[in-house]
């Protein structure tokens, strides 16, 4: 159990007046009284108590169990990905941690301490009233969910996912695992074994949400590993977004972040899923995000990762119905110990289906950012298109960069096209801004949100908004 | 105890140690340290582990179709040798040395060598010592490499000394007579020189080859500039390994072309390594692939000198049910700043049952660098088919020129008109025998 101390704030942090904003949020944690610990390491025993606390259906716990069979089974896959992978020590870490406590419906019934956690996390007052929707995470339980009312009258379900497959399994056990099988990977296991909190929404068809729905995701306690399971059924014709913020607070041991998120559009539905990821530089960050786009669909990914140690993600889309579209947006930025390895996957599975893939990824100090990417392409299929673009930028000499992308195409009906390119701040426009009368920490800042200025403008306001904070305060001191 | 004989027996294909033993008694007169290396070699073919599914570098490859290293195999047809003015030329058939034209005396007696790799041991030990595949195998191939060198029996030697400029291209024939082939080249181009390679790669008329494993190293020492061309038309059965390891050094240039377009499945790597200041590596390649041929390109451009320059353009065209893999990697070290690199890979699909696969890599640890990749599929392009028919052209003539024309801006990089014309030729009787 952490200590008594109410919150502990590094007290080297201090605001900074050339950004305005305080570095040191992010950098606390709370004393939580935990109802329910499922202590540390992985077995049976582990999943066993973790289903029986949510009061699981049997072939809910025996899909746990299988899960972890295959996790156990599986190797890291470090003959391609980094082997920062080893560090993690699967038996130091928590599975399962919950304060206990339904949901909360309305704001008045949140705890205040769990409410003052929102205030460092900086959700402005009125967007905290405004939390249409919110299912704001606080370690692996719900803390806070309060479904707008407009949102439920167009018969959207929001729930979290215990109660979505307790209260709703005709709607969602349908598709619960099916975009992304618990084999696809050792992580996705891993999530499918432990995995508790996350949203699961539904979508009936016709039904153009009006307000995007939001979650924040915070981990909470030393060692502990996060693993929500996050699942959108968008039926036809509907649209919905939905976006996921993360800040974390520092802690001195490497800590697991695994999600598994499973987006379904039936025919003609669009779902644009938002991640602005800021963890603490001590997070392993390997999360598996999959869609399913049907006739005439289109899904897309808007993917910015700021914060972790080690980032892997891919988020993909599986254009399974004719002339679906699939995005993903992605940008990148790696400090001092970070590795951010993230990309795109797009699996065209029918006839004239399209993809765009967009990637920038900036290195800063000894930072390094990678794309990986999978273009997909069978036999037997026609007018298939997709545009794959990335472009790095490096900031100091020691700064690295990768791409690795793998275009797979059958067939002379398609058109596919992949471009890189990296790159340093240009010196001229450097020069210029100076020369006007910016520090060179300023003009710094500037140029790499010109960068990245063309894909932060299709992020919704606040989000391009925190993402510039986020990115002026990185840049800071990696000039000079 | 079986079950591990088997597994030997796999990796060695039909490579086993009687067969190595009966190869280096029939080198008895080379010298001790080349056959030391041999047996070095033998014995790290043998300790490797044929590629597998899952290893990086061998990725979309039919792993599968490498499970047998067949020493021998059987007929069919082969192109005939095309007609090029050489400086010089060698001729291998069955590994061995079938005919020569030497270089000429003005040439000689400025030191130009151009000769075998078994007269090499005897008269310049110490040259052949230094280069001899002396880089290193980063690309996957380590076990074919090592193969080759176990078992290559002889090769071309080029040497040109500082200062030295060859007009005419020196040609290499290398024939295959039914057993393995071990090809090998090894140009030495001293400082300041100049020279040009041509390699060919064919088929006997009577025999077919099932396995063919080459090497060819290119050293372009400080201001040297080398142009190699190697045409790869081994016969439709055989199972082929081109590896190329080129260094450059100080302000040299190295232009590499190769061209493939036989074997049933044929892997080439190539390594370019800018070690200088200056250094130019430029890499092109033109593939063109029917029936159920494999080719698999991988390659790597490692900057590991500031203002160093590589240019890469891999292109394949696809017909039948053809395959192709190009998997290149652009690596600049820390210190490489003011690199230039470019890498390309331009697929054109010509039927519905070929599949193209393409990995550009970048690992940059440099900041001030421009470097770019690019990879495209697609078909012809029908609004400038539509055009060409729309002038009168009739339809099969005009799906033609827009495939060549997507040859000739490779070709159009080479500076020997002679050359540009004789491999058009190639590439175009294979389009057309493949209609």
């Amino acid at each position: 159990m952490p200590d008594s101390q109410a919150i502990a704030i590094d007290p080297s942090a201090v605001e900074n007046p050339a950004v305005g904003i305080d570095q040191s949020s992010g950098n606390f944690s709370y004393d939580m009284k935990y109802e329910f610990d499922a202590g540390s390491g992985l077995n049976e025993r582990t999943v066993d108590y973790i289903s029986s606390v949510k009061k699981e259906a049997s072939w809910l716990r025996e899909f746990r169990m299988n899960a972890l069979k295959t996790f156990e089974s599986k190797p890291l896959p470090t003959h391609w990905a980094t082997r920062d992978l080893e560090n993690i020590d699967f038996n130091k870490i928590r599975y399962y941690l919950s304060s206990g406590g339904k949901p909360k419906r309305t704001w008045d019934e949140v705890p205040d301490d769990i409410k003052r956690t929102f205030e460092r996390l900086g959700i402005p007052e009125q967007e905290r009233k405004f939390l249409a929707g919110v299912e704001a995470q606080f370690d692996s339980e719900a803390a806070y969910s309060n479904i707008k009312e407009t949102v439920a009258k167009q018969g959207v379900i929001f729930v979290n996912s215990t109660e979505a497959l307790r209260e709703h399994p005709e709607i969602f056990r349908k598709w619960f695992g099916k975009v992304i099988p618990t084999s696809d990977n050792k992580f996705s296991a891993l999530n499918s074994a432990v995995f508790s909190g996350g949203s699961f929404i539904y979508v009936p068809p016709g039904i153009k949400v009006s307000h995007p729905l939001q979650a924040y995701f915070r981990i909470n306690a030393e060692n502990f590993g996060q693993f929500e399971r996050t699942l959108i059924i968008v039926d036809e014709g509907s649209e919905v977004t939905y976006m996921e913020g993360c800040t974390a607070p520092k802690f001195s041991t490497a800590t697991l972040h695994s999600a598994v998120v499973e987006l379904v559009a039936l025919k003609g539905a669009k779902i644009q899923y938002i991640t602005v990821q800021n963890w603490a530089n001590n997070v392993f960050n390997l999360v598996t995000k999959r869609g399913l786009a049907h006739e005439e669909a289109e899904i897309k990914w808007i993917d910015c990762n700021i914060g972790s140690r080690l980032t892997m993600k891919y988020p993909g889309v599986v254009l399974k119905g004719r002339k679906s579209r699939g995005e993903v947006l992605s940008i990148a930025l790696a400090n001092d110990g970070q590795h951010q390895d993230t990309g795109a996957k797009m699996i065209h599975a029918a006839d004239e289906t399209t993809s765009n893939i967009i990637a920038k990824s900036i290195s800063v100090g000894q930072g390094r950012s990678t794309y990986r990417g999978v273009v997909h392409i069978p036999r037997h299929l026609k007018g298939c298109k997709n545009n794959t673009e990335c472009d790095a930028l490096l900031i100091n000499s020691n700064s690295r960069t990768d791409t690795y992308p793998a275009i797979t195409v059958r067939g002379d009906r398609h058109a596919v096209q992949h471009e890189a390119s990296v790159s340093k701040v240009s010196e001229e426009q450097i020069f210029y801004m100076k020369q006007r009368g910016l520090t060179e920490g300023q003009a710094m800042s500037l140029s790499v949100n010109g960068f990245i200025n063309d894909l932060a403008r299709q992020f919704p306001m606040e989000y391009s908004v925190e993402l510039k904070r986020l990115i002026d305060l990185e840049m800071e001191g990696s000039v000079g | 105890m079986s079950s591990q004989a088997t597994e030997t027996q796999t990796a060695f294909g039909g490579f086993s140690a009687e067969l190595f033993l009966a190869h280096l008694s029939g080198q008895s007169a080379a010298p001790a340290w080349w056959l030391a290396r041999k047996r070095e070699a033998y014995e790290l073919f043998a300790s490797l582990p044929l590629p597998g599914r899952k290893d990086e570098t061998w990725r979309f490859s039919n792993v599968a179709g490498l499970a047998a290293l067949p020493a021998s195999g059987k007929v069919r047809h082969a192109p005939a040798q095309p007609a090029l003015a050489a400086g010089a030329a060698l001729t291998f058939a069955g590994n061995r040395l079938e005919s020569s034209s030497r270089v000429p005396a003005d040439l000689a007696a400025r030191g130009v060598v151009v000769t075998t790799l078994a007269e090499a041991l005897l008269h310049h030990p110490a040259l052949l010592r230094e280069h001899f595949m002396a880089q290193p195998q980063r690309l996957g191939s380590a076990k074919f490499a090592a193969l080759h060198a176990a078992f290559v029996q002889d090769g071309a030697f080029i040497h040109v000394p500082a200062g030295v400029e060859i007009d005419k291209p020196i040609i290499l024939v290398h024939r295959a007579d039914g057993g393995a082939a071990f090809p090998h080249t090894l140009v030495i181009a001293g400082e300041r020189s100049k020279v040009s390679v041509v390699d060919l790669f064919l088929g006997d008329s009577a025999n077919d080859t099932a396995l063919a494993v080459g090497a060819n190293d290119l050293y372009a020492g400080h201001g040297a500039k080398i142009a190699y061309t190697g045409v790869q038309a081994w016969p439709r059965t055989t199972l082929s390994f081109q590896l190329n390891s080129t260094v450059v050094r100080r302000d040299a240039s190295v232009q590499s072309l190769n061209v493939h377009l036989g074997g049933r499945q044929a892997r080439h790597e190539s390594l370019s390594q800018l070690q200088a200041p200056g250094a130019f590596s430029e890499m092109l390649a033109l593939t063109a692939a029917e029936e159920h041929q494999e080719f698999d390109q991988r390659t790597l451009q490692v900057h590991q000198a500031p203002n160093t320059k590589s240019d890469l353009l891999y292109k394949n065209a696809l017909a039948g049910h053809a395959r192709t893999i190009f998997s290149g990697l652009i690596i600049v070290d820390p210190d490489a700043q003011k690199t230039d690199a470019y890498q390309s890979n331009r697929n054109l699909m010509l039927s519905d049952e070929a599949e193209a696969n393409s990995l550009p890599g970048l690992e940059i640890q440099a900041n001030d660098v421009r470097c770019t990749h690019g990879a495209t599929t697609s078909r012809v392009d029908p609004e400038q088919e539509f055009y060409l028919k729309s002038r009168g052209i009739d339809p099969v003539r005009a799906h033609e020129l827009l495939v060549f024309g997507f040859f000739e801006e490779v070709l159009d990089r080479l500076e020997d008109a002679e050359i540009h014309a004789v491999l058009r030729e190639m590439i175009v009787a294979k389009f057309k025998a493949s209609r």
